[in-house]
């Protein structure tokens, strides 16, 4: 049976890893290269790697580290923020990349979902949803690192970008983020009670029970956190550990003696 | 020197990482006549069949392989694409002739059950039906799959399956084994530390 994934979320920002809280990024954490290759030695069954720098200025910087963790990176990576057009998308795949999210240019140009995953097909194409409750109280889909409303209304959206091509939606509760109070499970499930597609969650978790509520109740296919797993020692091991312990469908890691360098030379990249 | 082939589906540089890592001499070739010097041969892929086999044949790879592998009986490590190629023929996008290095034929999953996914995508759980070399060490590993479409081989090749994956109704046949031909339906590079294991082991088998 196909397992429920674990999947640590890594922020870069102009290159650095940071904490994000509500889509505020500030604490500069670390190297993604570091981070990779220490969820890499672990339980982990997929990487998230998305740039929320503020410009474009320091894009290459990006690339580069895409390039040079893809080398250590043996599950599949996936690369988001900024990505408006094939070519890009066609270069970080080039570049290692297995799966590329995309947010705000699905919002404003639909067809990016269509045409993105015609041509790369659909498991290749991650649409990522960040909802934040407006004025009203009502659920709303925010772009442009959740600072731009959009009107639309998040089950609606979900809905359209299956219909568009979409493989899978990583859903974000911008509310939820960095606080580590849980996922918004209410949103969780309204998603995936309405969508055929794989939906990783993302934006909340404080504790290990976060990510079983997520798959337990909110019945997402994939869990996801960010600063949890840069914050707690032993991190994804013991995340995994305790939903292996929870009787939950996932993979653990099994270790065999290999001829492996464990030590990257990280100079190659900074 | 063993050789990854690239005639343009998907994405062999991962492919070429995990072997690296495990510090085995490997170039990307995608000249056929590379494959005279090969002591090994790795054909990757993701895609669809038919587009596969017809880069192939453009590259000039069809006839050099069936030289190299069958003739010659240099191993060869078919992943996704590269197992489902060794079939007779194939029924993704039409009927589209394969290598016919074993005998059967690549058909569409049925999960017999729609909650089930097309593509069968994920971590999975893989049932070794025979230890051999290629899972030295291994008890019963969980793969990275990503593929809609599996190989149905005839009776007489049974004794070829290694293991095989449960989806739905559909027992995938995730691993075979034939002489020198040695293939995968999941994805060892992106297998983490499981894949790496795998791939070690063709390393060493080659070796020998």
């Amino acid at each position: 049976m196909l397992k429920k994934r674990l999947i640590p979320n890594i922020i870069l920002n102009e290159g650095n890893v940071v904490q994000s809280v509500n889509f505020k990024h500030t604490n500069v954490i670390g190297n993604a290269i570091t981070a990779v290759d220490f969820f890499n030695s672990w339980a982990i069954d997929e990487i998230i790697v998305l740039d929320v720098s503020r410009t474009r200025k320091e894009r290459e910087k990006f690339h580069k580290i895409i390039r040079g963790l893809s080398k250590r990176c043996f599950v599949p990576l996936t690369v988001g923020g900024w990505i408006s057009d094939i070519d890009e998308m066609k270069l970080f795949l080039k570049e290692g990349a297995d799966k590329i999210c995309i947010n705000t240019e699905a919002v404003k140009n639909n067809l990016l979902i269509k045409e993105s995953s015609e041509f790369f097909g659909s498991q290749c194409i991650v649409v990522s949803i960040d909802v934040k409750k407006n004025v009203n109280q009502e659920y709303e889909v925010f772009i442009n690192r959740g600072k731009d409303k959009t009107g639309l209304e998040p089950i609606e959206w979900a809905k359209k970008v299956e219909k568009l091509g979409a493989g899978e939606i990583l859903l974000t509760s911008i509310d939820q983020e960095g606080t580590k109070q849980g996922y918004d499970l209410k949103l969780l499930k309204e998603i995936t009670d309405n969508v055929g597609i794989p939906v990783i969650s993302f934006g909340g978790v404080g504790k290990w029970e976060h990510f079983a509520d997520g798959i337990n109740v909110g019945n997402a296919d994939a869990v996801s956190a960010a600063n949890i797993f840069h914050y707690t020692e032993h991190s994804t091991f013991n995340a995994k550990k305790f939903l292996f312990e929870s009787k939950l469908n996932v993979r653990m890691q099994e270790f065999y003696k290999l001829p492996t360098p464990r030590k990257p030379k990280y100079d190659e990249f900074f | 020197m063993i050789s990854i082939i690239d005639y343009g589906m998907g994405n062999v540089k991962s492919v070429y990482n995990a072997f690296e890592i495990l510090g085995a001499e490997i170039e990307i070739i995608d000249d056929p006549k590379k494959l005279d010097d090969s002591e090994a041969i790795i054909l990757p892929g993701v895609g669809a069949f038919k587009d596969g086999i017809r880069n192939l044949e453009k590259m000039g790879f069809i006839n050099k392989l069936k030289e190299q592998v069958i003739d010659k009986k240099k191993p060869y490590l078919g992943i996704c694409l590269g197992l489902e190629f060794l079939a007779n023929k194939s029924f993704e996008g039409g009927e589209t002739e394969g290598f016919g290095w074993i005998k059967g034929q690549i058909e569409k999953i049925d999960t017999g059950d729609n909650k089930l996914k097309i593509p069968h995508m994920g971590w999975d759980d893989t049932i070794i039906k025979k230890n051999t070399t290629l899972f030295k060490d291994m008890k019963n590993p969980v793969f990275y799959y990503l593929h809609s479409f599996f190989l149905k081989v005839e009776k007489t090749e049974t004794d070829y399956v290694e293991s095989i994956c449960e989806y739905g109704k559909t027992k995938i046949i995730s691993s075979i084994h034939k002489e020198n031909i040695y293939a995968v339906q999941f994805h060892p590079e992106k297998s983490q530390e499981s894949g790496l294991k795998l791939i070690n082991n063709f390393l060493e088998l080659i070796k020998q």
